[in-house]
């Protein structure tokens, strides 16, 4: 008989850490949230959560921000995902509160920083006390620097310099009325650490992940699929590409990499060898400064 | 990103990646200000192929002078950007043929003493970096002192800046036996002393012609062959409940499972268990992993127990082994490693996190107050300031279950908990009472 190795892989060990975290906040929390987009991070967030209560339901609900520039594909998985698993899906939306007067259209487009509001709203509506978000340290510097357990006061801001010791696994939950606490359970996954869990697990995806002829037009060297938000501009041209995306945003922000992946396997092997990241690759929105993602992240932003 | 041959070898590739059983090692780096950690860092990443084309150009972009600061790759921050220095742990990630690695850049100011402790308590491996020109200063004794008292396993000094030292045998020898004698104090069962460049690269990722007379490792060729998987406990049963899955459901009726994850050792379905503080005893009728039944959980699975009889368990019980039953103890004599700028003082009354259950305390005595530096024990130290470490015993309201921290890294530590302001405000680690 040979001895046994005990060694988890390391999807294992990412997956147990994760659970612990998701099991830990549903403990000692009273009311956590799940924030849910139909994107990939997301999507593994929500099956981690499955089945760390499994065979009973998840214990809270899933929220989604809808700026209203979502791909309609993402909306779609979003809901058909959300019912399968009998889960309460909550929507707060950005053109409503456009439409209240409480946020304005910004002049770039960009709806990342007017999502802040709506969601700190809907916090306050529903009186979460905690929220689950997808985010990963490997995806920007700021959030490098972030907590599992990351506190937030009734402002829903982050003070990087005044964080929480995180010590081993024991992770603070203690708040006062108002405040609440981000939980990252994805922390120390990384982009490939993700894919390769959507293929051992065979997780669904939107199928714009993966690679398919689209109508496109270029815009400083990046490829935006033509839809409801991207049209030609004067002078700009559509061409047909075969394209997928890498992150799921705004759809008039997000751009699509040419790419050959058609299956998750494919896409596994693309970015093992990419020399680019996600952010950088497919994200006008994160260039305007160095620190654009502390800065909306001190606003209460993910 | 250009298109690539993605077809069958690569989707296999990729299929056994997700298999691979690698390692995943956390390492915390620690040492002084301006000892060169953020380059040094930036060089692992850069030379380990870990950087992005698109962070690389930003951090060219962002660098003043003629070199491209590597530092910059991880100082992230506006502050840190202002000042030139590590305000807080960022963690950082990369990826070998052999291994994963988790790195937490811990800063090296006096100050952020607690963001130390905070990174070297998950790691398996503690970098301190000295820089040649000064040898050991009261930091790096501070460091390597924290990753001991932690028993991070494995103490890693990098002798930075050797190209400032005409690349001195003398200097890097004489800093080595400093350090000898300075670890034959502490517990560190494993310590390996290298000469590099971080700048220039030395010694880092490749061997340097510069130093002809060092024989031993590469920094990163001992930090993928280091031995990790024996550092676990396997031994000592040990399974802190953590959440309630009653499911009540009509395809579920009677389901109650223990949710949590395996602290150390291995339970397997049919063991006889003991469920504390009740002392009460069952056997395992089942393991729910994450893809199902299993037959064993072992350290660190995040598993769900079923147990033969229906017993009154909630979260904060543990499950053990009659035969081997951790202590079951109010008094808790710990070290403390103190993170508020409020002291600790006797009589003070406080929260305690241990493994999932919390209760509230008071701290009876404190023993003494260790300088880290010359390790000499204070016994007429009235309190414990911010970054102080002492041995201090409390009194909790309900006994905790408990093993020391030399023995068991999970159910060894806990944190205390400031109950009016909510602040995490100190790790203490369990030692033998006297």
């Amino acid at each position: 008989m040979t001895t046994p190795d005990y060694r988890l892989s390391q999807l294992e060990t990412l997956e147990a850490e994760s659970i612990h975290v998701i099991r830990e906040v549903a403990a000692e929390l009273e009311r956590p949230v799940l924030l849910f987009s139909g994107g990939k991070d997301s999507i593994v967030m929500l099956e981690l959560a499955r089945k760390a209560f499994a065979p009973a339901r998840i214990p809270f609900p899933v929220l989604h921000v809808d700026t209203g520039l979502n791909f309609p594909d993402v909306l779609e998985f979003r809901d058909k995902r959300a019912a399968e698993l009998g889960v309460e899906l909550i929507v707060a939306s950005v053109p409503d509160a456009m439409a209240r007067g409480v946020v304005r259209e910004e002049p770039n487009g960009s709806r990342n920083r007017i999502q802040t509001p709506v969601l700190l709203d809907a916090v306050e509506e529903h009186g979460f006390t905690a929220l689950f978000g997808g985010a990963r340290r490997d995806e920007d510097k700021a959030r490098a620097k972030e907590r599992v357990f990351s506190f937030r006061d009734e402002f829903g801001q982050w003070d990087p310099k005044n964080q929480r010791p995180e010590l081993w696994d024991l992770y603070n939950g203690r708040i006062h009325l108002g405040e609440s606490i981000r939980v990252f359970p994805l922390s120390n996954w990384t982009e490939l650490d993700i894919w390769q869990y959507v293929l051992r697990e065979d997780i669904a995806i939107p199928p714009l992940y993966l690679a398919e002829e689209r109508e496109v037009v270029e815009r400083q060297g990046m490829l935006y699929a033509v839809n409801e938000f991207v049209r030609p501009r004067d002078g700009e041209r559509s061409f047909r590409a075969t394209v997928r995306y890498r992150t799921v945003g705004d759809a008039n922000l997000t751009a699509a990499v040419r790419s050959e992946a058609t299956t998750v396997a494919d896409v596994i092997a693309e970015i093992a060898v990419t020399r680019m990241t996600e952010r950088g690759a497919t994200r006008g929105d994160d260039k305007v400064s160095d620190a654009a993602m502390e800065d909306r992240k001190k606003e209460g932003y993910f | 990103m250009g298109p690539v041959d993605v077809h069958s070898p690569a989707a296999e590739h990729a299929a056994e990646l997700a298999r691979a059983r690698k390692d995943i090692v956390r390492i915390a780096t620690a040492g002084s200000v301006d000892d060169g950690k953020s380059t040094l860092i930036g060089r692992l990443l850069y030379d380990s192929k870990a950087i992005f084309e698109d962070q690389y150009e930003a951090v060219a972009r962002a660098s003043k002078g003629d070199h491209v600061d590597l530092a910059l790759l991880t100082d992230g921050l506006r502050a840190e950007r202002e000042q030139g220095i590590t305000i807080d742990v960022a963690y950082r990630y990369f990826t070998t043929p052999r291994r994963t690695f988790v790195l937490a850049d811990t800063p090296g100011h006096v100050q952020y003493t607690r963001n130390m402790v905070t990174g070297a308590s998950t790691a398996d491996l503690a970098i301190v970096l000295v820089d040649a020109r000064r040898g050991m200063v009261e930091q790096s004794r501070r460091h390597a002192f924290l990753a001991s008292l932690l028993r991070v396993p494995h103490l890693v000094v990098a002798v930075n800046k050797m190209d400032l030292v005409d690349w001195s045998e003398e200097v890097f020898d004489r800093i080595a036996d400093e350090f000898d004698a300075f670890a034959a104090k502490l517990s560190v069962p494993d310590l390996t002393v290298v000469p590099i460049s971080a700048l220039h690269g030395d010694n880092v990722v490749r061997h340097s012609p510069n130093t002809p007379w060092y024989e031993g490792p590469t920094l990163l060729h001992h930090l993928e062959h280091v031995h990790v998987a024996s550092d676990r406990n396997l031994t000592d049963a040990r399974f802190p409940v953590q959440y309630v899955i009653r499911p009540q459901t009509d395809g579920h009726h009677d389901y109650r499972g223990y949710a949590g994850t395996v602290a150390s050792g291995v339970f397997r379905v049919g063991d006889d268990v003991q469920v504390l503080p009740s002392g009460l005893t069952t056997r395992i009728a089942g393991i729910d992993g994450p893809r199902g039944p299993v037959e064993e959980a072992f350290a660190p699975m995040s598993v769900t127990l079923r147990l033969d009889d229906d017993l009154d368990v909630s979260r904060g019980d543990l499950i053990g082994k009659p035969e081997n039953a951790p202590t079951a103890t109010q008094d808790l004599d710990a070290l403390v490693c103190w993170m508020a700028e409020e002291p600790l003082r006797p009589r003070q009354r406080i929260a305690v996190k241990h493994t999932t259950r919390s209760v509230r305390a008071v701290v009876k005595e404190l023993a003494y107050r260790l300088d880290v530096n010359t390790l000499h024990r204070d016994r007429e130290a009235p309190e414990l300031g911010l970054n102080d470490i002492g041995r201090v015993r409390l009194r909790a309201t309900q006994p905790l279950f408990v093993d020391d921290y030399t023995r068991n890294r999970v159910t060894g530590r806990f944190i205390l908990v400031d109950e009016a302001t909510n602040a995490t405000v100190g790790a203490g680690m369990l030692t033998p009472a006297g």
